[in-house]
């Protein structure tokens, strides 16, 4: 982050100097892709790509799993591995053999959707990740949101929600604050951080990548120097690109994984 | 004319403002997002879920009725093992009986030969026995009938005679004689003529003695 900021500070002031060209840096300005109509109904790129995503994951899951037999086929041995990461390595392991099964759909299309998503902020031809545009990430915690608070409330009442909320075994005088603490955090913490951190993250992974895109394709219109300049620019590029890849699809588990968590935090008999 | 232009700078001024506040969310992009998830979910929940579940459910089911049916064939192959021992334990009891059998039905012919050729043994022993006591006595009474032969002719001759033979030369003397008519053909004029010839011989010759004896009992019965 910092050693970008530097390459983008320095690049303008040196640019500036020598040729006076202009180099613009990228701005939140590049998320904003209207494609029909404009104002605040726009129906912008992200929307349609994420239609896109969507057909895509629904025609080819359906495709894949159609036919699941007991003796796999390719498709569908590449289908159980991808379903069983979210399913046991996510619901299960977090929420509990128990109540688990459940879950799997909401929890499986969440990572699904995201993972889809998110890479195509680095795969052609998209080259722009829909939780970059906040609107979404909130949509996906809300769903998140109201589904934790209401398993909650349905298995424990609403009195007996706020109250297991509180740990047991606290002395009397702390529980009003740790009360207010929780409260916080059921309701605000938990989808706030939820619906940033995969927005932050995308976000800020898309203005690296163009970046050092603009920025390598600048330096090839100036001088000699910055021709030369350019080449170590393009590898940090390709670099971002492969960190990209990993954080796009880690943020994908991490959402999934917290949403499990705050299912499995709702249902538990205890804090 | 002035409040259209009010309300298309706004529009332009929130337009720009969704432009330049990343965390401000584009509402049409919330709602769709909604409507992503609730589709994704709908086909993943009723068409993807259920399909792998089964085909899990289905795997599990084969693996425990693959065991289930394992142990099954384990405890046929140990029946079928505990059976073909029986029957190996039962064929070789029945070798061994036929083996004793056959044995004893040899054993049995070999007694039953062995006493036959002792009973046959024994029978001959006891005919060769029979006949050689028969021999011995037949000689027996030859001898002693040659002996009293003598004496009964002599007694018959004495009393009809009328004279006393007691004196033995004169008895042997006279028994010759008449030993001698005999073979002279005196008293049996129809047998001279066979008896004349073999006539020199008579005397030395003990062998002939039965059948002379006979002829001689054939003669005197005749005279």
């Amino acid at each position: 982050m910092i050693l970008t900021a530097l390459a983008a500070g320095t690049t303008t002031a040196v640019v500036a100097a020598d040729e006076g060209g202009e180099f613009t840096t990228p701005s939140p300005d590049i998320f904003w892709l209207p494609l029909i109509g404009e104002g605040n109904w726009a129906i912008t790129e992200q929307m349609v790509w994420g239609g896109v995503s969507v057909l895509v994951l629904s025609v080819a899951m359906v495709a894949l799993s159609r036919n699941a037999a007991i003796v796999p086929s390719k498709g569908q041995w590449l289908m159980e591995g991808f379903y069983n990461f979210a399913r046991n390595g996510v619901a299960r392991d977090m929420i509990g053999t128990k109540h688990f099964l459940k879950f799997v759909p909401l929890l499986f299309s969440l990572f699904a959707l995201i993972l889809l998503n998110n890479w195509m902020g680095i795969l052609p031809p998209v080259m722009n990740p829909t939780m970059g545009k906040i609107g979404f990430p909130i949509a996906l915690t809300l769903v998140v949101y109201v589904v934790y608070h209401w398993i909650g409330i349905k298995k424990h009442g609403v009195k007996g929600y706020f109250a297991h909320m509180v740990p047991d075994g606290l002395p009397g005088w702390i529980k009003p604050a740790i009360f207010f603490l929780e409260l916080i955090t059921y309701f605000i913490t938990r989808p706030l951080t939820l619906a940033l951190r995969l927005f932050g993250n995308m976000f800020a992974g898309h203005m690296l990548i163009v970046l050092f895109v603009s920025a390598g394709a600048f330096f090839l219109t100036q001088g000699v120097v910055f021709k030369l300049l350019a080449v170590p620019t393009f590898i940090m590029a390709a670099v971002m690109f492969l960190f990209e890849a990993l954080v796009q699809f880690l943020q994908a588990y991490v959402f999934t994984l917290l949403s499990a968590s705050y299912i499995a935090g709702a249902l538990a008999d205890d804090h | 004319m002035q409040f259209t232009a009010t309300a298309s700078s706004v529009v332009s001024l929130a337009s720009a403002e969704g432009a330049k506040m990343p965390l401000i969310p584009h509402i049409p992009e919330l709602i769709f997002g909604l409507v992503m998830i609730g589709i994704l979910y709908w086909v993943v929940s009723t068409k993807v879920v259920p399909n792998l579940e089964k085909a899990y459910e289905e795997r599990r089911a084969a693996i425990e009725g693959g065991m289930e049916q394992a142990e099954e064939a384990q405890a046929q192959a140990q029946a079928q093992a505990a059976l073909q021992q029986y029957e190996a334990q039962l064929h070789e009891a029945r070798t061994e009986a036929n083996a004793i059998r056959e044995e004893a039905r040899a054993e049995g012919a070999s007694i039953v030969t062995e006493m036959r050729d002792k009973a046959q043994a024994e029978a001959s022993r006891i005919t060769e026995s029979a006949k050689r006591q028969i021999e011995a006595e037949r000689q027996q009474a030859v001898v002693s009938l040659r002996s009293e032969v003598g004496t009964l002719s002599t007694t018959l001759a004495s009393r009809i005679v009328g004279e006393s033979l007691e004196d033995e030369v004169r008895q042997k003397g006279l028994i010759d004689r008449f030993l001698s008519e005999l073979e002279g053909g005196t008293v049996r004029p129809e047998k001279v003529a066979a008896a004349s010839v073999p006539a020199p011989e008579q005397a030395d010759a003990p062998a002939q003695g039965q059948l002379d004896l006979g002829t001689d009992g054939t003669a005197g019965r005749d005279a």
